[in-house]
């Protein structure tokens, strides 16, 4: 595991340089894979770089395994570093070495055997799927094969802390998609505490446990992923899972925004609300999946009701939170305004404005 | 046949066709050894020194600002001066270094400090194209610093290191030919003495011919090692090799 404690990271002198990270605190348990998400500039790579130590922190301690690694001098920063393997958004193959020796690479800096290098490259390079690669070089495979390689790599000295800036930002949906596998395979083999960092939030659904919002140098959000998409209050709930656009409710009807917040959502709660309330319910829009096995989501509907409270209750006994849009917030159902997919979205500028 | 006339005495030193080998041949043979042995020097000394002003730079490995200003106007001067000026004006230290001022072992001593000023630069520019993040990768996975001039830097850059060498050898047999003038041997020697100044047209002929060969040589040989070193170029020989321009 590793934990984070009070990290401040300034540029420059006390006067005029900039606080880039804010005394900040995040820990990652083992067998956890945290996201750290937050708009261009907040902060992440540079989070990332004070972790691994490649920039020494102004303040504040990296505790890995029990061990502080900050005020290390550098010769011991050296070893200190193999505790934490990286992967970067830029693969950093070399281009002049083959797969095998791209991974070996670690294991030569160490000094192991040739013999120690040769079994242990095989068995990385079979755990991330590329043994059939290892003779290639880096132009001859695909992006998220070289990001594999680097993640092989990023594995040899056997750390508990896999870091990953942007590993998977620039690669497209499959190939991140196989990534994301990956890391999630070898989170639960390996034992490993990662620390996700990433600007797609689509990537932070499919991969993460838990959150954090980095924005100005701070978390200003966090928690277990599947909380913060139940809770209605929260910003970055709203930004992992943006509101699509929805058709208009009818004349007679109220259109109302209601979002899973339990467990016990039972598949037809559409039928069900309507029998309890003796009136339609219109489908105006919804977006439900599953995240860790378990039910997220949120529909936009139509009501003819009266009773606004009556209404909101047997939303509740149904594990369903919201209420109804004011007329002047119906504008904002639509963020992306009408007839643009959902996926020409780009959702690092929600990001933004959410902060 | 104006020229030979009115040289008149001197027309009868001119080298008969075939015996222009045998004068030709062994300055060739003095021009190798001396580029070889620059060459050498050039290159034990300026692959070093490039990495290490490369290092000491501002964003390198071992950053030091005073000693990086210190060094590299060291290097500029030594760029700066033309190679007939810089080879006069280090007489005395070339004949304290071989105990004398004339000859092949002269020659190598300004030779050497030319082509070692220039080829740091080549090293020095060569070792800037290569990605910062490489290093970041390798400070990442606990290299030293040697490790991560040696594996990633010098690494990286050899291609583009190896088609500098090839300027680097193309400017020192100019530089031979130069040094020749002073009583140096070699080709550049013989073309001064005997197409130069005795206005011998076939001694002439030879020596820009074989100078030409030469360069040619050099020039091919340095294309095929920066392909054979690109793994890029060398499944895809369609493609010229990434080099760096002349
Ligand atoms: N070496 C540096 N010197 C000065 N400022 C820096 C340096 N590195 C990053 N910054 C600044 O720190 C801020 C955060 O950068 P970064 O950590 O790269 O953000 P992110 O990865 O979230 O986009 C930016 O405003 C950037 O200009
Ligand atoms: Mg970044």
């Amino acid at each position: 595991m590793i934990q984070i404690e009070k990290l401040t990271k300034r540029y420059g002198d006390a006067e005029r340089g900039v606080l880039v990270l804010d005394s900040l605190s995040l820990g990652v348990a083992s067998r956890e894979i945290a996201a750290v998400v937050g708009p261009s500039g907040a902060g992440k790579s540079t989070l990332a770089q004070c972790t691994t130590l490649l920039e020494r922190p102004t303040s504040g301690s990296i505790i890995v395994n029990g061990d502080e690694l900050t005020g290390l001098r550098e010769s011991e920063l050296r070893l200190a570093r193999r505790r934490i393997g990286t992967v970067f958004q830029a693969d950093g193959l070399l281009s002049r070495r083959t797969v095998a020796q791209n991974v070996a690479l670690p294991l030569e800096y160490l000094g192991v055997t040739r013999a120690g290098i040769r079994s242990r490259v095989g068995d990385l390079l079979d755990r991330v799927g590329l043994l059939d690669k290892a003779q290639r070089y880096p132009h001859e495979l695909s992006g998220g094969q070289r990001q594999r390689v680097g993640i092989a790599r990023a594995l040899a000295l056997r750390p508990s802390v896999l870091l990953s800036d942007e590993a998977t930002s620039g690669l497209d949906p499959e190939s991140t998609a196989s990534v994301v596998a990956l890391l999630k395979e070898l989170r639960d083999e390996l034992d490993l505490s990662i620390l996700f960092i990433t600007h797609e939030m689509d990537t932070v659904l499919a991969v993460a446990d838990t959150v954090a919002r980095l924005d100005h140098g701070r978390i200003v959000e966090a928690g277990p992923l599947v909380d913060l998409l139940r809770d209605p209050d929260s910003a970055l709930g709203a930004t992992l899972r943006p509101y699509r656009s929805a058709l208009p409710a009818a004349p007679n009807e109220t259109a109302w925004r209601v979002q899973y917040s339990e467990d016990a959502v039972p598949p037809n709660w559409i039928a069900e609300l309507s029998t309890e309330l003796g009136t339609p319910v219109s489908l105006l829009g919804a977006s439900i999946e599953t995240v860790h096995g378990r039910a997220v989501g949120h529909a936009t509907i139509g009501l003819a009701v009266a009773d606004a409270g009556l209404a909101l209750a047997a939303l509740r006994r149904l594990g369903l939170e919201g209420g109804p849009i004011e007329p002047a917030a119906a504008g904002s159902v639509d963020e992306a305004g009408p007839g643009i997919p959902a996926t020409a979205v780009d959702r690092a500028p929600a990001l933004e404005a959410a902060s | 046949m104006s020229a030979v006339l009115a040289v008149g005495p001197l027309a009868s030193v001119t080298v008969p066709p075939l015996e222009i080998p045998a004068l030709v041949l062994p300055a060739l043979v003095d021009t190798l050894i001396m580029v070889g042995i620059v060459m050498a020097i050039v290159v034990l000394v300026g692959v070093p020194l490039g990495a290490l002003v490369h290092n000491l730079a501002p964003g390198g490995l071992i950053e030091h600002r005073a000693l990086h200003t210190a060094l590299s106007w060291t290097i500029s001067v030594g760029r700066s001066l033309p190679f007939l000026i810089l080879m006069a004006s280090i007489v005395p230290f070339t004949r304290f270094i071989t105990g004398t001022n004339i000859g092949i072992a002269a020659a190598v001593v300004p030779m050497s400090i030319a082509g070692i000023a220039f080829f740091t630069r080549i090293v020095e520019n060569s070792l800037r194209s290569v990605p910062v993040e490489l290093v970041r990768v390798a400070r990442a996975s606990g290299a030293s610093p040697l490790q991560i001039v040696t594996s990633v830097q010098l690494g990286e850059a050899v291609p583009s290191i190896i088609g500098g060498l090839t300027i680097n050898t193309i400017a020192m047999i100019e530089y031979s030919a130069i040094a020749g003038t002073i009583g140096a041997g070699g080709i550049g020697y013989v073309a001064v003495t005997y197409g130069y100044q005795r206005f011998d047209h076939g001694v002439m002929l030879a020596t820009i011919v074989i100078l030409v060969a030469l360069v040619a040589v050099v020039q091919l040989t340095g294309d095929r090692l920066v392909r054979a070193t690109t793994p890029r170029a060398r499944r895809d020989r369609a493609n010229t090799p990434r080099s760096i321009p002349a």
